[in-house]
């Protein structure tokens, strides 16, 4: 049974998500604890340079191709699945991303692997934890032997543990499968938003999510977030009714945060939106539910009613401002 | 274009979940099973596109309990056609990896151009549907899909990248799309419109043949999280409250 | 802007129906069938009383009189086309006005409303509102099982009628909001203490209550008004009370005036009136004095609405109250303001604030200013939400404060 343990690399126009790096940190966790190898698998056109911040790993295995310039679940499934069955390795990470959904389960059943997903914490020891139902239940088990399949969430494993800034020897390989004939082929991007308020760039953030009720509710958001010198920021459920941009939206399929105060007003914190702020220095977590995932992780709670609060604070934020 | 909705039952998190005497899985006794918020959404594009283009849209379900009122919805709303796959266990809740091999089987007396079915689940543990689903079949698979538009004989989707990133991609038919968002929020339907398609249409019923069940891990061990490091509570009424949450942003420099 | 008027037409009207049914039903006949009473539609003599009156009249495209002329006109494409049905809020004011008695708020208006919502045209807050109802019987989307968690810590308990061992006299229909919101909960414990006090046997139906129904029935979505009153008809049949008493005005309503067309028939009276006829035995305990000048909002659903007519009793247990100044605002009675949340309106502040740019809560918070009140009764959960919220953007936090009856009775009970 082999020690190793991979990690499939995820970029994005040039550059290493944030994700990647947590898989690295969990990986090396991982790879120590059995005595293995860690080996970041890097797939791109002429993207060797992104093995620079990869130097937590013992190696990077590197496949070159124009099809796999960007990421594609075509090209990505079948590159990774030849190269796995290949190698064998005890452990194969990849995201909890929309990269790495796509292909993790496809190249589960191409291999025969098991998969555990939504994982947060890896252990040699320990094996897996992973989160489900909206954070409020935890799963864990012995790491499926001899091989399996592993998607990351953020949470469990801290991304400065598993970057550094150093290219360890890069194995540069060719596509082990033909990438012609794909069935799954990129257009092209299109930009969020452009202007208007970048919150990953506020200190401080009011955050919204479905316990403000009403559309209507949000200006009292926007006079606290006023008060404070900040900006409103919001959970999934706002955003996807439009009453705010997507550009303000903090989560995995949004923009990671890392203000000093972070006040989520009727925010349960499912794990989605907690990959978004977890780095925030300060949360305040304000909820008429007291078993709210947030509260797992938030500095401090406040069990009340946010439209009722916002107001009150509000006015006493401008008065101890002298306003 | 003929799509397919494969729809999964799970725990709504209003009700308090419990975990059953062995340990390992969630009691399923007293919970409340709902359809999985992402494939609502995949049937709202799935009826977008019938309205569009033409075609047909069927919905299936494993009957892991409670999926008579989600299929009839779906038919009030425009589906087609409902089938419902039955099997002896699956009121015990099914892994991904099962319920894929048993829609693989359903699938074969079913003509489609595509499935759409939620890019995740709540209750996710083992992967997705959808990819798992694609990869039996042998279709292509595109997940986190925000809008999926027909253009010159194949489609174009959008995928979701963090940041509001969209990437637009071209997809061979038939293929399996994952999706996290309709293009608008699913639609309302009246009451009397589903007591109608209670009473005028029928939900086919199939039955499961041997699912492959492997692919999913076994879990030693399922639990709430304990309370133990949580939030220091700020205590009192709006007042108090917002005083101390006043004094807190001063110690920590917040207040300029 | 808003007319006061309180003529009309006495005599009873006799109307003949020559319909112009085909073999397909008009939205026109559906109108005309929708209600008792509906073909008096017919009768309608584009005066306008009714489009005057309405308090969102002036931001609707096609306030009532011009609804009824576009059906004439069969012109209806712009009608229905239009979402702005939706600031109707169900207030029964131009129902109230109409010279000839067009039963306009359950025909014309909810019929239309019923119509947009199969087009796909309902707002998304609403839309929740009513999904929640459908999938947990409260439009809150809270748990069916928490209903009587607002209970839970009073002692001594309110009884269960699924616990209870013998006949009560009151079955109290405590309705959603008094179950579930914080502010309303409030209300409940207050009522609870009342009925203690006054040694009413009664029980709640906690987890077998559903929501009443009358929203979703004004709003349009009868087929999920029709399920509630099964629901709630099969609750009231496993039990044997007396009678039913609501703190909810919008319950007293609907089970009073549609749920008997449904085959629901139980006596019904709105907690006012049910310790209005005890005031004898209740007066005695309200010895702590209010120094307050207090002005009372009159519900649409207590009094306009199907002339329910219910003005004098809260009244009569305000002035119960020792050292309490009772006030009346400009509009009361028959001619109140609604605060706004009728006929689905509670989930639609969002939309009514961007199409009209005004609140009706603000209007009636303003007027129980200028009344001099210092108390603003009310005698419905929605309202105490409602106008604390609009008290708070009027800015009138230091002058006026919202008290529901029960709590300043119970208040007044206290040492």
């Amino acid at each position: 049974m082999s020690k190793d343990v991979w990690v499939v690399v995820e970029s994005l126009r040039g550059e290493v998500l944030e994700n990647t790096y947590t898989m690295l940190a969990a990986g090396r966790t991982l790879a120590d604890g059995l005595g293995g190898k860690l080996t970041a698998l890097l797939l791109g056109s002429k993207a060797e340079g992104l093995a620079g911040t990869l130097g937590v790993a013992d190696g990077v295995t590197y496949v070159d191709h124009p099809a796999l310039a960007d990421f594609t679940p075509d090209a990505y499934r079948r590159t990774i699945s030849a190269l796995v069955k290949e190698a064998a390795p005890r452990a194969v990470l990849m995201g909890h991303s929309s990269m790495g959904m796509d292909v993790a389960s496809g190249i589960s059943i191409d291999l025969g692997l098991p998969l555990v997903s939504a994982c947060q914490t890896l252990s040699a020891a320990a094996g897996f934890v992973s989160v489900t139902c909206g954070g409020k239940v935890l799963a864990e088990g012995k790491l499926p032997e001899p091989a399996c399949l592993v998607t990351l969430v953020p949470g469990g494993h801290k991304p400065q543990d598993g970057r550094k800034d150093a290219a360890p020897p890069v194995a540069r390989v060719q596509p082990p499968v033909p990438l012609d004939d794909l069935k799954t082929k990129l257009k092209g991007y299109i930009e969020p938003e452009a202007g208007g308020i970048d919150i990953t760039k506020e200190s401080i953030l009011v955050s919204v999510g479905r316990g403000i009720g009403q559309q209507d509710n949000l200006k009292l958001a926007e006079e606290l977030a006023a008060a404070l010198g900040g900006a409103v920021s919001a959970s999934r459920p706002i955003v996807d009714q439009g009453w705010l941009p997507t550009s303000r939206l903090v989560g995995k399929s949004g923009k990671s945060v890392k203000p000093r105060l972070y006040l989520a007003l009727g925010i349960s914190g499912a794990p989605e939106h907690h990959e978004g702020m977890s780095d925030a220095e300060c949360i305040v977590a304000v909820n008429t539910d007291e078993k709210a995932p947030i509260l797992d992780y938030a500095q401090y709670g406040v069990m009340e009613d946010a439209l009722k609060l916002m107001p009150v604070l509000t006015a006493r934020v401008k008065q101890a401002k002298g306003g | 274009m003929d799509i397919l909705v494969p729809i999964k039952l799970v725990p709504d998190l209003v009700e308090e979940l419990e975990i059953a005497a062995n340990g390992v899985a969630l009691d399923r006794r007293f919970m409340r099973l709902i359809p999985s918020e992402q494939d609502d959404h995949a049937l709202e594009e799935a009826l977008l596109l019938k309205e569009r283009h033409g075609g047909s849209v069927t919905v299936i379900t494993l009957d892991t309990g409670d999926t008579d009122d989600t299929l009839y919805t779906a038919i009030a709303k425009g589906a087609d056609r409902a089938i419902k796959v039955t099997g002896e266990s699956f009121d015990e809740g099914v892994t991904n990896h099962a319920a894929s091999s048993v829609l693989q089987a359903a699938a074969k007396d079913l003509t489609f151009d595509l499935i759409l079915t939620g890019a995740q689940a709540t209750d996710d543990l083992d992967g997705s549907t959808g990819p798992l689903l694609a990869a039996r079949l042998g279709l292509p698979f595109v997940g986190y899909v925000l809008a999926v538009s027909q253009e010159d004989g194949g489609i174009v989707v959008r995928k979701e990248y963090p940041g509001g990133l969209v990437a637009e991609m071209t997809v061979d038919l038939p293929a399996v799309l994952g999706i996290s968002a309709a293009e608008k929020p699913p639609r309302y339907v009246v009451t009397a419109k589903v007591m109608e398609a209670m009473k005028t249409a029928t939900i086919e019923e199939v039955a499961a043949g041997d699912a492959d069940a492997q692919g999913a891990a076994e879990l030693a061990r399922m639990y709430l999280p304990e309370s133990g490091e949580r939030a220091e509570m700020i205590e009192g009424g709006v007042d108090q409250v917002a005083d101390a949450l006043v004094a807190l942003f001063g110690k920590r420099g917040l207040l300029g | 802007m808003l007319i006061s008027a309180t003529w009309r037409s006495t005599a009873p009207v006799e109307v003949t129906v020559t319909s112009t049914m085909t073999s397909e039903p008009t939205l026109y006949d559906e109108i005309l069938e929708a209600t008792p009473h509906g073909e008096r539609l017919n009768l309608c003599l584009q005066c306008g009383m009714c489009s005057g009156i309405c308090p969102y009249g002036f931001a609707m495209e096609f306030p009532p009189r011009s609804l009824i002329a576009a059906l004439r006109a069969e012109e209806l494409t712009s009608a229905l086309d239009s979402d702005l049905i939706w600031l109707c809020v169900s207030c029964f004011a131009c129902t109230s006005v109409c010279p000839v008695q067009i039963p306009l708020t359950t025909s014309l208006l909810t019929t239309f409303k019923a119509e947009s919502m199969l087009r796909g045209k309902v707002p998304s807050e609403l839309q929740a509102a009513l999904e929640n109802t459908r999938r947990y019987g409260n439009t809150l989307g809270e748990s069916p099982r928490r209903r009587p968690e607002w209970a839970s810590h009073l002692s001594p308990p309110v009884p269960l009628m699924a616990e209870a061992k013998e006949p009560v006299d009151v079955l109290w229909f405590v309705g959603d909001y008094a179950s579930y919101h914080p502010r309303s909960q409030v209300v409940s414990r207050a009522m609870a203490r009342l009925l203690r006090a006054l040694d009413v046997n009664f029980g709640i139906l906690g987890p077998e209550e559903n929501s009443d129904g009358d929203a979703q029935l004004l709003s349009g979505e009868k087929g999920l008004y029709e399920m509630l009153v099964l629901k709630n008809g099969k609750a009231f049949a496993k039990y044997q009370f007396k009678q039913v008493v609501t703190t909810d005005p919008h319950a007293f309503n609907v089970i009073k005036n549609e749920y008997p067309r449904a085959g629901v028939t139980v006596p019904i009276q709105h907690y006012t009136q049910f310790l209005a006829e005890r005031l004898d035995q209740l007066k005695p305990l309200l010895h702590r004095e209010l120094n307050a000048r207090v002005a009372y909002h009159d519900p649409c659903a207590l009094g306009r609405a199907n002339s329910n007519n219910i003005y004098d009793e809260p009244r009569q247990l305000l002035q119960a109250i020792p050292g309490l100044e009772l006030v009346e605002m400009a509009h009361n009675r028959a001619n109140t303001i609604c605060c706004g949340g009728g006929g689905g309106g509670n989930w639609l502040d969002g939309f009514v604030w961007e199409q009209a740019h005004a609140r009706t809560s603000e209007w009636r918070v303003e007027e129980a200013v200028r009344a001099g009140a210092e108390i603003l009764a009310v005698a419905c959960p929605y309202e105490t939400p409602r106008f604390e919220d609009a008290v708070k953007s009027t800015g009138h936090q230091e002058e006026l404060i919202v008290k529901d009856i029960a709590e300043l009775l119970s208040e007044a009970m206290r040492d």
